[in-house]
């Protein structure tokens, strides 16, 4: 018993987390036509962000706060008034080409600025464990849990209680009638922009502690992002539930199967989606295609 | 001369100063072309997939490796590589339309995710399972062909040997876009809808695309194990799948000779740059949003432009009065 425990923590911990990386994804994917292939790579910086400004003295408080204002100025302003404006009027393709080179260059630029090694990051709440019963808990884990659930709820009330929530909801829904009904659709793509860059910095400072900030880290969680936000239905509430499920499965994968049997999990489940349910779980086949 | 004269006629002088080009220079030179050849190969593959039929692939490495590892294992074994091409070619083509088919069954666009989860799936096979692929130590002493009765094992006879899988698989790729299939590409170029509305099957079109786009990156990969005489798992990853594509995009996509653009400016052209190896790809990543935000035509395009202003200029000179 205690061991199902600590699998339902962690895979909470990290399914959360792939549930903050996959909501941003895809606000971007329906406000803007966005494929951000360099998500992951938003996931993986800030934290080093943190670490940069840790290792100039600052304490870590300050060093989060230094980390999230960065990426709202980089993964947030600067991506979609640079990049994105520029590119995505030559069409989608263009873009997304982009935006994979793009977390080509963030990957070689933190490889060279911070080395190839994988460095510690502080764990929110320090290294100590709760015991219930038998099982250990890790309080970074419950406290990742704790942050990334208010995250995700708060993110939630703002888009369905606020007028400027519902108007950059209709915007994620549909952008040309959006238009129409007279938002300002360009603002609202923008602050979808800020948004994920927020939740990117989130997902970053609750799951590096786990992996260690390492260059690469961004290819593993990017396609982990992928596969939560596809296989949910590219919605907010499939990338949700689409994250928390991935997050189990491959905990549970990481406790009974092999590390390559582990790494196939993305393959399988993106083809049974592709196969069986193209509009993802929580999707419906009425919906324009994106 | 009319354009198409004057084509083969570019193509010939190509071929020639590919063949001397190697002459006179140093060993290690001759491996680094070799290098470019193959990786042109793999890049014309992909631009099958990405050029052609507007498919992005992040998998191309896997299938690299794929046909990498097929090699060693068969031709360790003793095994001719006769065997290899044709196990790498039909084992790439057959996973290919396996990733392509449930990809496209969907209205978004699911390969390039689909590709990238084969990709990581791929290069943990051959990282892991130690029995088939020995791990991260690789397999050794793969040996070099000999083609009727001459032995590639010297860097300039290999050479040689890349240089005519380039040139078969440059006309079997220009055969098959003047073939009635290459019509039907150009046409699901041009205008999705209306070549499905002409009758063609754009689905089973663009799955034979991505099919063969992997096939050649098997082909690639069957070189690359005799080039190296060596195959382990690092090589293999995503960086590769991405340079590949960034290769395709940087010649200039669906044009034929922009894969061989892209992989000299990504593979001879950092050798004479060698101070700036460890940021290279970085520069060429960041050449690459630039160009997306200036010129998504790529180098071609450029030559393009180029061509048209200079013969813009030729003829106003020759209309202008003596």
């Amino acid at each position: 018993m205690p061991e199902v425990l600590q699998l339902l923590v962690a895979g909470l911990a990290t399914g959360a987390v792939y549930a903050l990386a996959a909501i941003g994804f895809t606000l971007l994917w329906q406000t803007s036509q966005t494929i951000n292939f360099a998500q992951g790579e938003f996931v993986m910086l800030p934290a080093f962000i943190v670490l940069l400004a840790m290792n100039i003295g600052l304490p870590f408080p300050a060093a989060i706060l230094i980390g999230v204002a960065a990426s709202l100025l980089v993964l947030g302003f600067l991506f979609k008034q640079t990049v994105v404006d520029r590119i995505s009027r030559h069409g989608a393709l263009p873009l997304a080409i982009a935006t994979i080179a793009l977390g080509l260059v963030i990957k070689e630029g933190v490889k060279d600025v911070a080395g190839p090694a994988a460095l510690p990051f502080p764990p929110l709440g320090g290294t100590s464990s709760l015991a219930i019963g038998a099982a250990l808990l890790p309080v970074h884990s419950l406290i990742a849990i704790v942050v990334a659930v208010a995250a995700i709820a708060g993110l939630q009330a703002f888009l369905d209680r606020t007028p400027l929530g519902r108007s950059i909801q209709a915007t994620a829904q549909n952008p040309a009638v959006a238009r129409v009904l007279g938002i300002p659709v360009d603002r609202m793509t923008r602050y979808a922009f800020l948004i994920n860059a927020a939740l990117t910095a989130l997902a970053s400072i609750l799951v590096t502690p786990v992996y260690l900030a390492s260059f690469s880290n961004g290819e593993w969680l990017g396609l982990c992002t992928f596969v939560a936000a596809l296989a949910g239905g590219l919605n907010l509430r499939g990338a949700i539930v689409g994250g928390l499920a991935l997050g189990f499965i491959d905990n549970l994968a990481a406790a009974f199967l092999s590390a390559t049997w582990r790494g196939a999990l993305p393959l399988v489940i993106l083809i049974a989606v592709a196969l069986f349910r193209p509009q993802g779980l929580l999707g419906r086949s009425e919906e324009p295609a994106a | 001369m009319n354009p198409a004269t004057l084509r083969y006629a570019a193509a010939g002088i190509g071929a020639l100063v590919l063949i001397a080009l190697p002459l006179g220079l140093p060993d290690y030179s001759h491996y680094v072309l070799s290098l470019w050849a193959l990786t042109t190969i793999a890049a014309i593959g992909l631009n099958l997939t990405f050029g052609y039929v507007g498919q992005i692939s992040l998998g191309q490495a896997a299938f690299v490796g794929i046909g990498a590892y097929v090699t060693a294992l068969l031709t360790t074994r003793g095994w001719p590589l006769l065997a290899a091409y044709v196990l790498a070619f039909a084992a790439c083509f057959a996973l290919g339309s396996g990733l392509g088919y449930p990809a496209l069954r969907a209205r978004r666009p699911l390969l390039p995710f689909i590709t990238l989860a084969f990709g990581t799936f791929v290069f943990l096979v051959f990282r892991n399972e130690d029995w088939l692929t020995g791990g991260i130590y690789g397999i050794n002493r793969v040996p070099r062909p000999s083609l009727f009765g001459l032995s590639t094992a010297a860097p300039l006879g290999f050479y040689y040997f890349c240089l005519f899988n380039l040139v078969v698989v440059t006309a079997a790729v220009w055969w098959l876009r003047r073939s009635p299939w290459g019509r039907a590409f150009a046409a699901l170029r041009a205008n999705p809808l209306r070549a499905e509305a002409v009758g063609i099957d754009t689905r089973l079109y663009t799955l034979i695309a991505i099919a063969l786009g992997a096939a050649l990156g098997g082909v690639a990969g069957v070189l690359y194990a005799a080039l190296l005489q060596y195959v382990d798992p690092t090589p293999f990853s995503l960086t590769m799948s991405v340079s590949l594509l960034l290769m395709v995009v940087m010649g200039g996509s669906g044009r034929s000779l922009g894969p061989f653009l892209g992989a000299a400016a990504a593979v001879v052209l950092p050798e004479g740059l060698r101070f700036a190896q460890n940021y290279y790809l970085l520069g060429y990543a960041l050449a690459v949003i630039l160009l997306m935000a200036f010129w998504p035509a790529g180098l071609m395009g450029l030559f393009d432009r180029l061509l048209t202003m200079v013969m813009k200029l030729s003829a106003a000179s020759a209309k202008a009065p003596p």
